[in-house]
């Protein structure tokens, strides 16, 4: 009977420890088709240009690295330019776009004015409007003011964010009320109220929704792609497709995997350092594209 | 002493003064171009160049709904949705359910499952199209793969139409997965765990637990995946052109998105009015389905 007994609880047991291993073999296998394009893309990027074309069946590895395929990514193709255009174009449109959202933020949270709940409304009725349909009439306002080719006419259509202001209004809003009466008594302005107080305390937030738009500038691809066609105002992604159909001569794969590490570089970094504030600000309300 | 009324006033234009950056960028690219599609997709022959058009009508729908490049396009996306759409939901939530499960390296694998999210489609479109694409020198690693288990392969990048579908479904599963998982793994957390020990002390078998504690309690959440889904699906365009290039007309691989930019600009753009009749399709039949999926998710979740 004892003897039954431990034995039922071995085989329980084994039961148990198989059904986790095949838990984790499954959740590996995934891993492995999510990190396998990512190895690929920097295996092939250090092997050599000779040394890729005669491999009819690709190696899994390489003995002999080379950062060759680097050096020719920047010098090769303007690289370096469209990694400066991506840059000036998110941090000017980030900038903007922060600048737009505080304020209409506070004064939906804080101030009070005739018809807020009827604009507020209005606001995030406008979250609905697909990108598609009003990217039209964008592109022949842009053509219209020549703006293609400028960075003003990459950066104007992309600064609004419906959802941030609401996001941040929300946040703005538990900040307790008191806190501004007893500024006002003291006479502080609102102006200043809002950079001292309000933003200090609304910091994560804020950092949060500058991260979520740093990816969404650094990916974009339509806009870009509709108001320049000058390769001095590509950003990284129609670089990148600059290069697949013009760039190194279609065949050097290995110089075109080195450019698109670089490209993906700034953002798993970035992610790598706030993957729990990017996972946290996507799950509140992030979709892609 | 001034009447309290202006006091009012002025404190009312401060407010407005706030939301004037707002509202300016809202009305000039939001609210404006939304008004002016529609006029666009009722003005006929509309000249670019110099912006005059001879009639008002539905011509422009007409021509879009008969042009072969559009009809190509439409069922390319449709596919993209119907396979896309149910095979990343399942997958996400089969992987969330396994996340939930275990304790061990739980953070590790959440977050290399993200990683695809913050990467830019276009760059790793191409990693998946040197994988699975023929060329002179290499048949490429996936067609190496399938000759080990003595299939022949196949191209799929320029080969025939089911393997680019395969492989551009393929490519979208992997961009969605990322948001799809990281949305049922908190919602899963978020059960409260009463109802699972109380299931457990009556004996309640596994499969049981999941259909009539666990999926009832995650189900707005995969509808609010759903309709997520559907909506990114129908726009679907980038990733296309990441496996397959600018031209997509001539890959046969367009979608209704990449159909509205093409008569837009390039080398078949200058189409403003076809492609805001186009764009109004596409709105049409997005709204169509989300309202679709609302009715049977409000009929479902409260079953």
């Amino acid at each position: 009977m004892e003897e039954n007994y431990q034995e039922i609880i071995k085989q329980n047991k084994a039961k148990k420890t198989a059904k986790t291993s095949l838990l984790y073999l499954g959740l590996t296998v995934w891993g492995i088709v999510v990190l396998f394009p990512f190895y690929w893309m920097i295996l092939t990027s250090v092997k050599s240009y000779s040394a890729y074309n005669a491999e009819y069946v690709p190696k899994l590895y390489t003995l002999a690295p080379t950062i060759r395929n680097y050096i020719d990514a920047f010098t090769a193709v303007p690289l370096a330019r469209y990694f400066l255009n991506t840059m000036i174009f998110t941090v000017l449109t980030t900038a903007l776009m922060m600048f737009v959202t505080v304020l209409a933020a506070f004064a939906f949270a804080r101030l009070s004015f005739r018809g807020k709940d009827i604009v507020f409304t209005f606001f995030l009725s406008l979250m609905m409007i697909p990108n598609e349909l009003v990217v039209i009439t964008n592109y022949v306002t842009v053509t219209d003011l020549d703006l293609r080719n400028t960075f003003a006419g990459l950066i104007l259509p992309s600064v609004t964010s419906v959802f941030y202001i609401y996001l941040l209004k929300e946040n703005f809003e538990q900040i307790p009320e008191e806190l501004y009466k007893a500024a006002k008594v003291d006479g502080t302005s609102d102006w200043k109220y809002l950079w001292k107080v309000m933003i200090p305390i609304s910091r994560p937030t804020i950092v949060t929704i500058t991260i979520l738009k740093v990816i969404e500038c650094w990916n974009s691809y339509i806009w870009p792609r509709l108001v320049t066609d000058d390769a001095a105002y590509f950003l990284v992604s129609n670089g990148i497709q600059e290069i697949r159909e013009n760039g190194f001569g279609r065949e050097n794969i290995p110089a075109m995997m080195a450019a698109v590490v670089v490209i993906s570089l700034p953002l798993v970094v970035l992610f790598l350092i706030f993957h729990k504030k990017i996972m946290e600000g996507v799950s509140r309300g992030g979709t892609k594209g | 002493m001034k009447p309290r009324r202006s006091g009012l006033r002025h404190s009312e234009w401060k407010a407005w003064l706030y939301l004037l950056p707002a509202i300016l960028f809202l009305g000039a690219f939001l609210v404006y171009p939304l008004v002016d599609v529609f006029i666009y997709s009722f003005e006929e022959g509309f000249n670019f160049a110099s912006q005059t058009y001879q009639g008002t009508g539905l011509y422009n729908y007409s021509y879009v709904l008969h042009d072969p490049y559009f009809i190509r396009a439409l069922k390319n996306t449709f596919l993209i949705v119907i396979i896309t759409v149910p095979l990343s939901t399942g997958l996400a939530l089969l992987i969330s359910l396994g996340l939930n499960k275990i304790k061990a390296l739980k953070d590790l694998f959440q977050t290399v499952f993200f990683l695809p999210y913050v990467t830019n489609t276009l760059a790793v479109g191409l990693v998946f199209m040197i994988l699975f694409k023929k060329t002179a020198y290499t048949d490429g690693m996936i067609n190496v793969l399938l000759h080990v288990f003595g299939s022949p392969g196949v191209d799929f990048i320029e080969g025939p139409y089911w393997a680019k579908m395969f492989v551009i479904c393929l490519y979208t599963i992997w961009v969605v997965m990322p948001f799809k998982i990281l949305i049922l793994t908190s919602a899963l957390a978020s059960v409260n765990p009463m109802y699972y020990k109380a299931a457990r002390v009556d004996g309640t078998s596994p499969a049981r637990i999941f259909f009539r504690i666990t999926l009832p309690m995650i189900s707005p959440m995969i509808f609010y995946l759903v309709i997520t889904g559907f909506i990114g699906a129908f726009k679907a365009y980038s990733d296309e052109v990441a496996l397959f290039g600018t031209n997509l007309n001539a890959a046969g691989m367009n979608t209704i998105v990449g159909y509205v930019y093409d008569m837009l600009y390039g080398d078949s753009g200058g189409y403003p009015s076809y492609a805001s009749a186009a764009a109004l399709i596409l709105f049409m039949v997005i709204l169509t389905i989300t309202t679709i999926n609302l009715l049977v998710s409000n009929k479902k979740v409260s079953i």
